[in-house]
């Protein structure tokens, strides 16, 4: 049993001290959390992150009380019940669907950060691999709401994607009607992916930004040089608290100096988030999701989100396995990027010769493979792009563990 | 600062450029129709007049695309069945032009609204309002067809209900347009006289509400208005001791019965339209609605015959219940805008005043 002061009044700071060790905590989380003076504001991009998680949390809260999970209730619950009947209903619904499409804009900006930056190697894998895990729970986040208003494309974005599960070649249909937990997409599978959407999915989330967040804690943030930090002589300098020793500390505290500016970026990101709110809100939200579910009526066009057309399109040029076994290794292959990257340098992808190309190639072939995602693979030139852009993600691939592995050292 | 800006500005742009490929480039993509050689063809709103212009469209791009395929080698159609089809699709290329082009004299016609009075009292005998089923819907209501029709197209109904409404192709084998028995009947005078009198004395302006009962409920429903293809859904009180409702019961049958009929008639019950400003693009709403076989070749949906005015009404009602929160969303937005610029502006003298003397 640690000291204690007997005569600390119940819940003083002192009293609390005792049992909680509130001052360090705020000391550890905060305040002596030291965070490289040497960053840009896509550095604000976690916080970011985060607040956006806070109002998907919050706003579906709010959906959760109106929302019907039945097949017979879904639609009406969602397009007459809250955007109707419900006080702001509509508003809440607005900033559940802009924020799930936002909140993958952001965690593509974050990853692309970390890629350009190279703030995934050197005692910071464990950060990119919980941030990976990250965004595949998102996605199954995403998806499983996707299914929750019952339109034409819930329904039949439910029905491709569950397909996926036949295996190609294996045809295991079994694994496919047990994962509905019926023929078709129906009530089994609709109350099955809103239990996945309001509760085991956001616990497993909450556990996993947590984690991430603990990661972050020892290898420290990253800055835009790549620079090695002596983070104690930093800190030293920091706490000396004279603007001379300030202006030599490499770091400032997270609170209040980096949260400063990150509130400020928040700022700005809220302007954008409220625009498209108000005013630009159809593409987040599908024209063809505005169809009721039928089963007897396949859309001429069936396509995910935008955030998934990328992987969508590495599964469609392809033959039937072989499709599968691309888009498989497409979902899981960015886990594996501090593996693949050879080079020792922590730096940012401007200095590293050969993989500043792969870094820009990597990402015009996304967005590229975005774009043919969406489009008809009926006409030929799209489909010619699209097979010719999922090839060269995985050359891109194959290829990083050797124009790494020769890139020159930068220092030391 | 600079810097920043400058990385702000590649962010800017790749997220821009993603938008524009997979919103409005990705869309147009999507709806485009292209023609036998590949070609797209631009599907046009004609501002609401009916002069046969869309018709010689779609039946042009028919015409050519078959004549395209009898000169062609290799064809998997024998040539002779290719033959057939050009000469029935130039058949009825020729017809529509001709229908239109006369439609076009009785326009220029004086229409005498006196003399028309008597004509339009024989409309009342199925246009009465009783909401009966006859030959496989119900007869619009004509309160406002004045001002909710565009005056070619009533004269081309009254002239031949098929043609006007370019759904012939539905009655080419055995049955007949529920107000085909109308065809012939009447002089081009006659004719112009009833218009001019629906023109004069059925023309008071609609709401936007009656100008969507009137022209589309017979086929559709608008469930979260509580409006079925019978009407306006007639309040009743469930029974405060078993907890049914036998009165909304009954009513539901009568719905039911109805849809059945009409789905057999339509090929398909039409669909609800709660929704379909959401689901639908602009565009394609109003030529769906000037002519529903430039979006739909084939489709059993007749031509509405709107005009420009009826059709803004309609419209509008579709948007009152469609996107109900518009109202709210223009009130709430310069708060919440507003809110979060003073909030920014407050965030950068707090992070400036912060970081003043770090470098």
């Amino acid at each position: 049993m640690a000291k204690i002061d007997e005569k600390a009044f119940p819940f003083s700071k002192q009293w609390l001290d005792d049992r909680l060790a509130l001052t360090t905590v705020m000391k550890v989380l905060n305040t002596e959390y030291w965070i490289p003076k040497n960053i840009n504001f896509l550095w604000a991009m976690g916080m970011i992150l985060a607040a956006t998680f806070g109002i998907l949390l919050i706003s579906g809260i709010f959906l959760l009380m109106y929302y019907v999970p039945t097949v017979e209730g879904a639609f009406d619950s969602v397009n007459y019940t809250i955007m109707t009947e419900v006080g702001y209903g509509w508003l809440w619904r607005h900033i559940h669907g802009i924020g799930a499409s936002l909140v993958f804009l952001i965690i593509y900006i974050h990853m692309f950060t970390g890629i350009y930056y190279g703030s995934y190697k050197r005692g910071r894998e464990m950060i990119w691999i919980s941030g990976m895990l990250l965004f595949v729970l998102f996605s199954a986040e995403a998806f499983s709401g996707y299914m929750l208003p019952w339109g034409q494309m819930s329904y039949w974005a439910g029905m491709v994607i569950t397909n996926l599960f036949s295996g190609g070649s294996l045809e295991a249909y079994g694994l496919v009607e047990w994962i509905r937990g019926d023929y078709v997409p129906g009530q089994a599978f609709l109350g099955r992916f809103f239990m996945l959407h309001v509760l085991l999915l956001p616990l497993v989330i909450i556990g996993a930004i947590v984690f991430h967040f603990a990661t972050l804690r020892l290898p420290h943030v990253n800055n835009q040089d790549g620079e090695e930090v002596d983070f104690e002589e930093s800190a030293r300098l920091w706490k000396e608290g004279t603007v001379e020793s300030r202006k030599k500390s490499e770091v400032i505290p997270f609170s209040p100096v980096f949260l400063s500016k990150d509130i400020f970026v928040m700022g700005v990101y809220f302007i954008l988030f409220f625009y498209l709110v108000f005013y630009n809100f159809n593409f987040a939200m599908d024209p063809v999701n505005f169809d009721p579910a039928d089963g007897l009526k396949t859309p001429a066009h069936i396509y995910p989100e935008w955030y998934f057309l990328w992987s969508y399109e590495i599964l469609r040029p392809f033959s039937k396995d072989l499709g599968l076994i691309a888009f498989a290794i497409a979902q899981v292959i960015f886990f594996a990027l501090p593996f693949l990257d050879r080079s020792p340098n922590v730096a940012p992808a401007s200095k590293r010769g050969l993989f500043q190309i792969w870094f820009w190639l990597m990402l015009v072939d996304i967005i590229v493979l975005t774009f043919m995602g969406k489009l008809p693979p009926t006409d030929p030139a799209f489909a010619f792009i699209g097979l010719v852009s999922a090839v060269l993600f995985f050359v891109l691939w194959a290829a990083l563990p050797f124009i790494t592995m020769f890139e020159k050292k930068i220092k030391e | 600062m600079n810097k920043e800006l400058k990385i702000l500005a590649v962010v800017v742009f790749f997220t821009g450029l993603l938008y524009w490929g997979v919103e409005p480039y990705a869309h147009h993509a999507m709806h485009a129709k292209y023609d036998g050689q590949g070609n797209e063809i631009k599907i046009e709103s004609h501002g609401f007049v009916y002069d046969g212009t869309t018709e010689a469209n779609v039946n042009g791009v028919i015409v050519a695309d078959l004549e395209r395929k009898v000169m062609e080698e290799g064809s998997p159609e024998p040539k002779a069945v290719l033959a057939a089809k050009l000469a029935a699709a130039k058949d009825i290329q020729s017809k529509k032009a001709s229908f239109w082009k006369e439609v076009g004299t009785i326009a220029e016609l004086k229409g005498d609204a006196t003399a028309g009075e008597a004509g339009f009292a024989s409309c009342m005998g199925c246009h009465n309002g009783l909401n009966m089923n006859m030959g496989g819907v119900i007869p619009p209501n004509l309160d406002h067809a004045g001002a909710l029709y565009d005056k070619n197209y009533l004269i081309a109904l009254l002239k031949d209900p098929a043609m006007a409404s370019n759904v012939d192709h539905k009655y080419a084998d055995t049955s007949m347009h529920p107000m085909g028995s109308i065809k012939g009947t009447m002089s081009h005078q006659q004719i112009a006289d009833v218009v001019a009198f629906m023109k004069e004395k059925k023309a008071a302006e609609p709401t936007a509400k009656q100008a969507f009962m009137e022209a589309c409920v017979r086929c559709h429903a608008m469930r979260y208005d509580k409006v079925t293809q019978l009407g306006e859904a007639p309040k009743t009180k469930e029974n405060i001791k078993t907890g049914h409702d036998i009165e909304a019961m009954k009513y539901a049958q009568k719905v039911a019965e109805e849809q059945a009929t009409l789905a057999t008639y339509m090929g398909k019950l039409p669909p609800d339209l709660s929704m379909i400003i959401r689901a639908r693009s602009g565009h394609f709403m109003e030529t769906f609605i000037e002519d529903p076989q430039t979006q739909l070749p084939g489709t059993s949906m007749p031509r509405v015959g709107l005009s420009e005015e009826g059709y803004e009404k309609v419209h509008q009602y579709l948007m009152d219940i469609g996107d109900p929160s518009k109202p709210a969303r223009d009130i709430a937005a310069p708060w919440v805008l507003g809110f979060f610029v003073i909030f920014t502006i407050l965030a950068y003298l707090w992070k400036r005043h912060q970081w003043k003397d770090l470098h």
